[in-house]
């Protein structure tokens, strides 16, 4: 493990009276996928909020790539951002916009290729996501759920980000493509080194892909581990969560 | 580019990134090689991506490689191989150019299309008029099933929300008025007095009602078919089916129903507002006082002119409620129906409302009231 590439310090959360997160830390290393985990409504995807800057938190500070969010100018900030990419958990598709557009637009604002080039490589990244090639002058809102989710993961691998963020990547797939898109993931960050922060409920995804697992609760990170470790913990959620039927076939 | 042992070898050097290869993009497309690359060198490559990769295979592929042949790679590079084999092989799509011959068969064609389509939304205009008609007269028959919550919600929102806009809007029309009347008169009749009857006309008959009817159009209309319309974008109309509920039902009649009670309210404020400001002006600038003001009001400008505008209320409530829940089913699962169908709804009622003021104001003149 080399140096942590999102270092979370402190951070606290608060909605009007509802505390969200309290003194939550949390080390992303480069090259890892991690996996966060926790019950529903414990802040998952308003962490990865936080972390990509979407939400400002209530108190503490997040570090990606060295740099603290908060005190960037909005110039440094965009330099920084073109390193990441996320994707949505409904996929956020642009819905004027054909699914080969929507992999262009991040390729047009932040690069000098000519139009062919982008074409060309969005046509790339579509087949990669493992859409077939007729889809691409769809648009979102005609197609399946899970060919979108796909369009949306080309879309997220448009300019090649050291990060990615992926909210929920394979919920509501059926096994087939969410096991494809689990190899995907794991396929491009070999290749690439790429770091994986995955928010999933998807048992068969953690296991495939992640070397690490972060499980979130009492309003802060509980544990970090893998997959192994983790399941060992004694701990009520914890053990429900791997303990139930789904689990123990990924466990044991 | 170089040549060892009878082979073309092709040398890559440097970083090879989506940071880096857009500059060298042209270069590489102009580039034409003397023979046939059959190897890669790659141990002076640096960073690379698959936007890099994908362009050096794709200079591979313009050299003259077939597509789905693998080049055996000089040197060591950690990601060079698997990166190249990622990205190739993969189907490229040709580049469909879209030609538009402007023809006369084309025109008419769009002419055709354009026919049967206004054909189609005229009556699937009148059918949902029809259909809303009958569900809303249908639970006026049976009071309990009207969504009573819903109904009293649309009352304050697009109703008395609208009020202070409505009057203050009225207010300064009737001073417009009073001042233009005041000054006309005084330079062709030297009567000035006649403003009262000008303004009491003017804002009884017409201005009141129609500012509200345009207001509303403007306010109530985008409201109501972006609620409705998002609603449809997010599958809610259809899962108002599957549970059995009609979307009429419980959408379109709490609204006409809604609009039919507040916008005669409205009118009437708008009237109300507009003859005080007339009142104001008069008072102010031509010294005719307040209670002569009134008095003439009650005494010249008869009832009759209060009811012949305040008929009309009801009738833009109806243009009003009816385009704005219309056009909101029509919207379809991309964002911009959305805006489409909210411009389409604020615009046709506007149209409507003044086509409509017009009929009145003729159907009126040939009854002579």
């Amino acid at each position: 493990m080399s140096d942590p590439i999102i270092q979370v310090r402190g951070l606290k959360t608060q909605f009007g009276d509802h505390v969200v997160h309290e003194n939550l830390d949390l080390d992303i290393y480069r090259g890892e996928t991690i996996g966060v985990i926790g019950p529903s409504g414990c802040g998952k995807s308003v962490l990865l909020s936080e972390i990509v800057g979407l939400l400002t938190p209530t108190a503490g500070s997040v570090t990606v790539f060295g740099e603290t969010l908060s005190e960037l100018s909005d110039r440094d900030r965009q330099a920084i951002e073109r390193r990441w990419s996320v994707m949505f958990q409904d996929g956020a598709l642009f819905s004027n916009l054909t699914v080969r557009e929507n992999v262009m637009v991040p390729m047009k604002e932040h690069t000098n290729f000519s139009h062919d080039l982008m074409h060309d490589l969005a046509d790339l990244k579509i087949s990669l996501s493992g859409l077939p090639l007729n889809a691409a002058d769809k648009k979102p809102s005609e197609l399946s759920g899970g060919m979108r989710k796909r369009a949306a993961m080309a879309r997220a691998l448009a300019l090649d980000p050291e990060l990615v963020f992926l909210d929920e990547p394979t919920a509501g797939l059926d096994p087939i493509t969410a096991g494809r898109f689990d190899s995907l993931v794991r396929e491009l960050s070999r290749l690439l080194g790429l770091t994986v922060f995955l928010v999933t409920h998807d048992l068969d995804t953690l296991k495939a892909t992640c070397d690490r697992i972060a499980v979130l609760g009492d309003k802060r990170v509980k544990y970090t581990g893998t997959l192994e470790e983790v399941s060992r913990i004694d701990d009520p959620w914890v053990q429900e969560y791997f303990g139930g039927p789904r689990g123990r076939s990924v466990v044991g | 580019m170089d040549k060892q042992n009878g082979e073309a070898v092709l040398h890559v050097e440097g970083d090879w990134t989506v940071k880096t290869v857009g500059s060298l993009e042209r270069e590489i497309r102009r580039a034409r090689f003397e023979a046939t690359p059959q190897r890669v060198d790659v141990s002076a490559l640096g960073a690379v991506d698959t936007a890099g990769a994908f362009l050096i295979h794709t200079m591979l592929e313009d050299g003259g490689i077939e597509a789905d042949k693998t080049y055996q790679l000089i040197g060591e590079h950690a990601q060079a191989k698997a990166l190249l084999e990622l990205v190739s092989g993969r189907e490229r799509q040709e580049k469909v150019v879209a030609s538009q011959p402007l023809s006369i068969i084309d025109l008419l064609a769009r002419v055709g299309k354009g026919s049967v389509h206004f054909m189609d939304e005229a009556v699937g205009t009148l059918s949902f008029i029809g259909e809303a008609m009958l569900t809303t007269f249908k639970l006026l028959l049976q009071p309990h099933k009207i969504r009573w919550t819903s109904v009293f919600a649309v009352m304050e929102e697009a109703g008395l929300d609208a009020l202070p806009i409505v009057s203050f809007l009225s207010f300064f029309v009737g001073m417009v008025i009073a001042f233009i009347g005041a000054t006309m008169l005084q330079q062709t009749l030297g009567a000035t007095v006649f403003t009262v009857e000008l303004v009491g006309w003017a804002v009884m008959r017409e201005f009141g009602v129609v500012l509200t009817g345009i207001l509303l159009a403007g306010r109530t209309n985008s409201s109501f078919t972006a609620q409705i319309g998002s609603m449809k974008m997010r599958q809610e109309i259809d899962a108002m089916r599957t549970l059995g509920i009609d979307p009429i039902e419980a959408l379109v009649t709490p609204r006409i129903l809604a609009m039919l009670i507040m916008t005669p309210l409205l009118a009437f404020g708008a009237t109300l507002s507009g003859l005080l400001g007339g009142l104001m002006i008069s008072w102010v600038a031509l010294d005719i006082s307040p209670i002569l003001f009134i008095t003439r009001i009650q005494e010249i400008v008869i009832i009759q002119n209060f009811w012949v505008g305040m008929s009309k209320a009801p009738v833009f409530a109806l243009v009003v409620a009816m385009i704005a829940c219309r056009q909101g089913l029509l919207v379809q699962g991309d964002v911009q129906s959305l805006g489409k169908a909210t411009t389409a709804s604020v615009v046709h009622a506007i149209f409507l409302i003044i086509v409509v003021d017009a009929i009145f104001a003729m159907m009126y003149m040939e009854l002579g009231i």
